[in-house]
């Protein structure tokens, strides 16, 4: 780890990111081989997290008979679990659960009786929307920052972006987004909704003002992470070999830093972008919990609060789903911008 | 300075009183250093790790690395001064007026970019040239350095070329724009002998061809010889000698430089190598005074009284009070008494044999078919280039490769595979030395416990005990007791090999494997450490194996040599016999390559010192 | 033998961890950090010794404003405010650092076995670690208390798993590259046991950047334990919390912000000034090893 990395240590270095020992190594195999290995690595994550589900909801302590159905005789208790073959040894029991799973049939929730999948959907969209619109802002704004962070190094430009960025990742997203509400939409000014009122079937993008609050508390939260490892990233190439190389070949200075420097910063970029889209799926939760915001997050919340079982487990198997499928995405644009692992297959 | 007269007709480059310093505590890398380059001329800059030429060359072209700064002087290129331009002013000249090229290819050559894109941006950024015109440029330089000139081959990008194309593509583009003067920065460091030759061989035509002006540093005279007219001695950040070349080999005035000279290994004579004893100071804890007195023989108080002056002593400038009266004339090296022990000692059963061992990396195979012996007293050197599978096979006799065949005995008895499956016995009977003296300490732990691991491990001692024990060893590598409770980040690379020296001799081996022990050393390190073997070897009749790259270290040290070439021993033979009438091609060649000082016309055979570790 | 013994400079006197505490404190951050931290680390510790009210008692009418009695007005139910804030970070702080403690513990030990073994081993503990990865970390915590209910000890043995793969994954990166060392392998020739050389070589190079690491979970476990409070899992109704006062006054928010700010400046305070600590620690350690070899 080069010194620089090392400030950062414990925030993701470029080389333990999702990559590590998923990357390609040694050469030979074919570019297909390596793909579909990864992929299948991939499912085989899932399949981890499936177990992890299951055995969390399905097994442990907490009678969902008793649970759903209140006080029973134990006749109605064993009833209940023939119903939905509690009943049959454990194995036969996941895999009728993973079967269900895989085609979707997530059942509905307890709660509100509605389909998961119908939940998921509206819910989902609201979260989509959110987390998306907060990555497209962030992603570039962090880089950026990040880059010029680089540039300066140590100069009072860099010492007042360093504090700021040390200040806000340190605080935890509902604290800022609580901050933000405090400051424009009820005490200092009041231009902005507190809440997010978005009625059963519509959808976030009809409601824009509904958006701003939420999505510049998840800016805010999540820049500082990828900015610093921008930042990092750039200080190592802007001080390797080759960047002293090129300016010793009389260089222009937006030359170096244009295609030297962010060419091999790239990978930093890509992984930046990933660990982005996966810390706002995390931090969406208490997010819209504050906001009360209609996406999944809250939806988990509450569905936590009432014991839905099967709401949980299809929400978070949405999560876990998207980190490992943002993961993989990650990876192979990685193996696709670094010529020196995609020149390993032919 | 009075410039050389040859040059004095043109000068292309003028260094003045040129002062570099470590820009927080305003330490000096370089101070005072005044020099000129004649065109056409090449000037070798050279020193030891620590001694500022890397900087001092740098300077040329404005530059200053990271944390340093030029603080004073005046850097005339081409009529251009260097320390006056803008920013953008400096970054026309470079490259155009004044190229660079650099010392690791590896590194210096983008990993994301394309060959040809990196040549040609050169041509773009400086020239208004058409897309044409600049490939036929780049097409007609790259002929000259003898790369492809191929459309699939500035396609390719740094790592899809071996070491030695790398380094001609860095050359290619310091030549597109035809400049003034060309600084390269110990161009062939990292390669192996034969691919340096062909690297010196066509920098020297290039320097021919377009009749350019070139500061080339190294740590290595031999090569410096072969290449420059005129030679500027470096230490700890001055120029203490500047001459040409011829008189600078054959009568050096500066007492370090004669040192340095006899520091280096001499591939057609056995010679006693000549140590410098203690270290280059760094920046910030320089003496008043010459720099070098407190590691000179012939300091007097003067010495450190006064910053010398420049002494004219024939054709040289000498940084040294005592140049003239000093002065002794044409260098003699003196030759080593042959010892006793140094005879053919292969007496009687072998210690160590190897016979018919082959060993895989992964499916592929590295040795094939190797055998030798080892005779107590004994030192075999195993010599060999990048890749030829020396360092698998010293490995595989320490039982750290796992994957190897066939068959060695020590005292007759076969061994196991690996270290696991040996012994503790025979493990503390054959000791290993590392290559790097910088990896095989832990930072984090004193010399004393890395010295007291063998003796708990093998003897079982502990607390008094092992620490008498440590002590003796680390005495018998001149090093005191004391140095128990350091770490290795207070110790030099020197001292550090000897601790690492120490820690084999604990076990109290018979056998000792020295694995590169002294490529990350400079020269004048290399020779004291190698001065240190040879008494271990004779006083306490251990058989090396002495594992190297650099075959003029092998008269030295080893009464027998092995060449071991693509995994197999292409000649074996007694020292004088292999180097003297060498009959494998490959070992002829690794002779030819191997880079020697010119002495007054008549070539003397003088190898490359080791690479320093910088 | 060369006659002369070796002169070796005179001892340094501060030696690598020590010596990079010395200068991590001595940069303007990591001051302002530390005295944040221990500020904030006071109030928590030692604030329930102040208050004047008991924290879940109802004293006055809801949402008063400051005034003498109640310097900080009072909540939603009409409870002290500062009393609260007084009360309400002990839980916080111990969770955090207990779940913190464990994660890197587990983790470390974890990591340096994945990256010396280089066997099945390592592959099977590091896929392990990469389905734990998948779920973000609050999603984790919320899946399990869900099932098992909300219990202190349980969540911070939760957030504690969440680090278990991160740690793992720094600790065995540092590993893989010691153990690549000649020095290991120099300990491996002779034949010491390798539970001495995970002691004794790895873990001496692997404690620094283990610091660091602790700083930097340390801060995030504060950021997940107080949001863990804030949805309601964490410590309950009515004992006092800051992660809990802000959601539990949520309502108030237009009419009385201080029940709610308090809280988020003193969460946000002692996680600002652990991370503030931890970066000057971590500056300092890349310089020291970077100024050496």
């Amino acid at each position: 780890m080069s010194s620089d990395a090392l400030v950062q240590a414990g925030e993701p270095a470029p080389g333990d990111l999702g990559l590590g020992s998923d990357l390609p190594r040694s050469g030979g195999a074919r570019l297909s081989v390596w793909v579909l290995r990864r992929i299948a690595l991939s499912l085989l994550t899932l399949l981890g997290v499936s177990i992890i589900v299951f055995l969390a909801t399905q097994t442990l302590p907490g009678d969902p008979a008793r649970e759903i159905l209140g006080h029973v005789t134990p006749a109605q208790v064993a009833a209940f679990n023939k119903l939905h073959g509690l009943d049959k040894p454990l194995l036969t029991q996941y895999v009728d659960w993973l079967k269900n799973t895989v085609t979707g049939s997530f059942g509905s929730s307890i709660a509100t009786h509605e389909a998961v999948t119908h939940l998921i959907g509206r819910r989902g969209l609201n979260t989509l929307a959110l987390v998306l619109l907060s990555a497209l802002i962030s992603i570039p704004l962090s880089l950026l920052i990040g880059t010029i962070s680089a540039v300066r190094r140590d100069r009072p430009v860099d010492h007042g972006i360093q504090t700021v960025l040390l200040t806000l990742t340190a605080m935890p997203e509902f604290v800022i987004a609580l901050l933000l509400l405090v400051l424009f939409a009820t005490t200092v000014f009041t231009w902005l909704p507190a809440v997010a009122v978005i009625g059963p079937g519509e959808t976030a993008f009809q409601n824009p003002e509904m958006l701003v609050l939420p999505v510049a508390a998840l800016v805010l939260a999540v820049v500082p992470y990828v900015a610093r490892l921008q930042r990092a990233t750039m200080i190592d190439v802007l001080e390797s070999e080759y960047v002293h190389m090129a300016r010793l070949k009389g260089l222009r200075e937006g030359t170096i830093i244009r295609r030297h420097a962010m060419r091999n910063s790239l990978v930093a970029a890509i992984q930046g972008s990933s660990l982005t889209l996966i810390y706002l799926t995390g931090g969406v939760v208490t997010i819209e919990f504050l906001f009360a915001y209609p996406g999944l997050g809250s939806a988990l919340t509450s569905a936590v609060q009432t014991r839905d079982l099967p709401v949980i487990q299809a929400i978070v198997l949405v999560f876990a789903a998207a980190y490992v499928l943002i993961n993989l995405c990650a990876d192979l644009l990685t193996v696709y911008v670094t010529p020196k692992l995609r020149t390993q297959f032919r | 300075m009075t410039p050389d007269p040859a040059a004095a007709t043109s000068i292309v480059a003028e260094v003045e009183g040129l002062r570099v310093e470590v820009a927080a505590s305003g330490a000096e890398i370089v101070d005072q250093a005044s020099f000129t380059v004649g065109e056409g001329e090449v000037v070798g800059l050279v020193g030891e790790s620590g001694s500022g030429k890397t900087t001092a060359a740098l300077a040329l072209l404005g530059y200053a690395r990271r944390g340093t700064r030029i603080a004073a002087g005046r850097v005339v290129v081409a009529g251009i001064d260097m320390l006056a331009l803008s920013a953008e002013e400096m970054r026309g000249v470079r490259g155009k007026v004044i190229s660079y090229v650099p010392q690791d290819p590896t590194v210096a050559l983008n990993p994301g970019l394309r060959i040809g894109l990196q040549l040609e941006e050169t041509l773009s950024e400086h020239t208004g040239a058409s897309a044409a015109e600049r490939a036929e440029r780049i097409a007609t330089v790259l002929e000259e350095v003898r790369l492809p000139t191929d459309r699939q081959f500035l396609k390719r990008y740094a790592h899809q070329l071996s070491g030695g194309q790398q380094q001609r593509v860095c050359i290619a583009m310091a030549f597109l724009l035809q400049p003034k003067l060309i600084v390269m920065d110990e161009p062939t460091t990292g390669l192996d002998v034969s691919t340096q030759a062909h690297v010196l061989k066509i920098i020297r035509e290039m320097c021919q061809r377009h009749r350019a002006s070139a500061v080339y540093v190294s740590h290595d005279l031999a090569v410096i010889s072969n290449l420059a007219q005129r030679v500027i001695v470096m230490y700890a950040g001055r120029l203490v000698e500047v001459g040409p070349s011829d008189a600078i080999f054959e009568q050096p005035g500066h007492p370090y430089t004669a040192k340095l000279i006899e520091a280096i290994p001499d591939l057609e004579a056995k010679m006693t190598l000549v140590a410098i004893p203690g270290k280059v100071p760094p920046p910030g804890q320089r003496p008043g005074g010459c720099v070098f007195a407190d590691r000179c023989d012939f300091a007097i108080d003067k010495c450190r009284a006064a910053a010398p002056p420049y002494e004219k002593l024939r054709e040289q400038d000498v940084l040294c009070i005592r140049a003239v009266e000093l002065d002794r004339g044409k260098r003699q090296r003196s030759a080593q008494h042959p010892t006793a022990a140094a005879g053919t000692g292969a007496q009687g059963p072998a210690l160590l044999k190897v016979a018919g061992v082959d060993a895989f990396y992964g499916e592929r195979q590295v040795l094939a078919g190797v055998s030798f012996e080892l005779h107590p007293s004994e030192c075999i050197a195993l010599v060999g280039e990048s890749g030829s599978g020396k360092t698998t096979l010293s490995r595989a006799v320490a039982g750290l490769h796992h994957k190897w065949t066939g068959e060695i005995e020590v005292d007759q008895t076969p061994v196991a595979t690996t270290v696991a499956q040996r012994p503790k016995e025979l493990c503390r009977r054959m000791q290993y030395v590392f290559q790097s003296p910088f990896n095989s300490l832990n930072p984090r732990r004193s010399i004393g416990d890395a010295v007291r691991g063998p003796i708990q491990q093998f003897f079982g001692l502990r607390g008094k005990a092992a620490d008498e024990r440590v002590a003796a060893a680390l005495e018998r590598v001149s090093l005191p007791a004391r140095a128990m409770d350091r770490y290795p980040d207070e110790l030099s690379g020197g001292e550090r090999q000897r601790v690492a020296i120490a820690r084999a001799l604990a076990a109290e081996p018979e056998i000792l494997i020295c694995d590169e022990v002294t490529s990350a050393l400079d020269t004048s390190v290399q020779a004291a450490i190698i001065d240190l073997l040879q008494d271990l070897q004779q006083q306490e009749r251990l058989g090396i194996l002495f594992v190297t790259h650099n075959i003029a270290l092998v008269r030295t040290i080893a009464e027998r040599v092995l060449v071991l070439s693509e995994g197999t021993v292409v000649e074996e033979g007694l020292t004088a016999t292999v180097l003297d009438t060498p009959h494998h091609p490959y070992t002829r060649s690794l002779i030819e390559d191997t880079p020697n000082i010119t002495e007054g016309g008549q070539p003397h055979r003088v190898v490359a010192g080791a690479d320093v570790g910088e | 033998m060369s006659t002369q013994a070796i002169e070796l400079p005179a001892a340094r006197a501060g030696r690598g961890r020590r010596s990079a505490a010395a200068r991590a404190l001595r940069q303007r951050r990591t001051q302002v950090g530390l005295v944040i931290t221990l500020l904030v680390l006071a109030v928590a510790l030692f604030g329930p010794l102040f208050a004047q009210y008991e924290p879940s008692a109802i004293v006055s009418i809801p949402a008063q404003g400051p005034s003498a009695q109640f310097p900080l007005g009072t909540d939603a139910l009409g409870r002290d405010v500062l009393s609260r804030v007084l009360w309400g970070g002990r839980g916080l702080v111990w969770m955090a650092f207990l779940a913190t403690a464990l994660g890197v513990l587990v983790g470390a030990a974890l990591g340096m076995l994945a990256g010396y073994s280089r066997s099945w081993l390592d592959d099977a503990l590091m896929r392990t670690m990469d389905v734990i990865l998948a779920f973000p970390q609050i999603i984790l915590v919320l899946l399990f208390v869900s099932m098992l209910g909300t219990k202190l000890w349980l969540v911070s043995v939760l957030i504690a798993i969440s680090w278990v793969p991160q740690v793992a994954r720094v600790a065995r990166g540092v590993t893989t590259e010691i153990v690549e060392r000649e020095y290991i392998q120099a300990a491996e020739a002779i034949k010491t046991p390798a539970r001495r050389i995970l002691r004794k070589e790895v873990l001496p190079n692997i404690i620094t950047p283990l610091a660091v690491e602790f700083g930097l979970r340390l801060t995030w476990s504060i950021a997940l334990v107080a949001a863990i409070s804030f949805l309601g899992f964490g410590i309950q109704p009515p004992n006092a919390d800051w992660g809990l006062m802000i959601s539990e006054n949520r309502e108030i928010i237009t009419i009385q912000p201080l029940p709610l700010v308090v809280p988020a400046v003193c969460i946000a305070l002692l996680a600002i000034g652990t991370n503030f600590v931890t970066d000057g620690f971590a500056r300092a350690v890349a310089r020291t090893s970077g100024g050496e070899g």
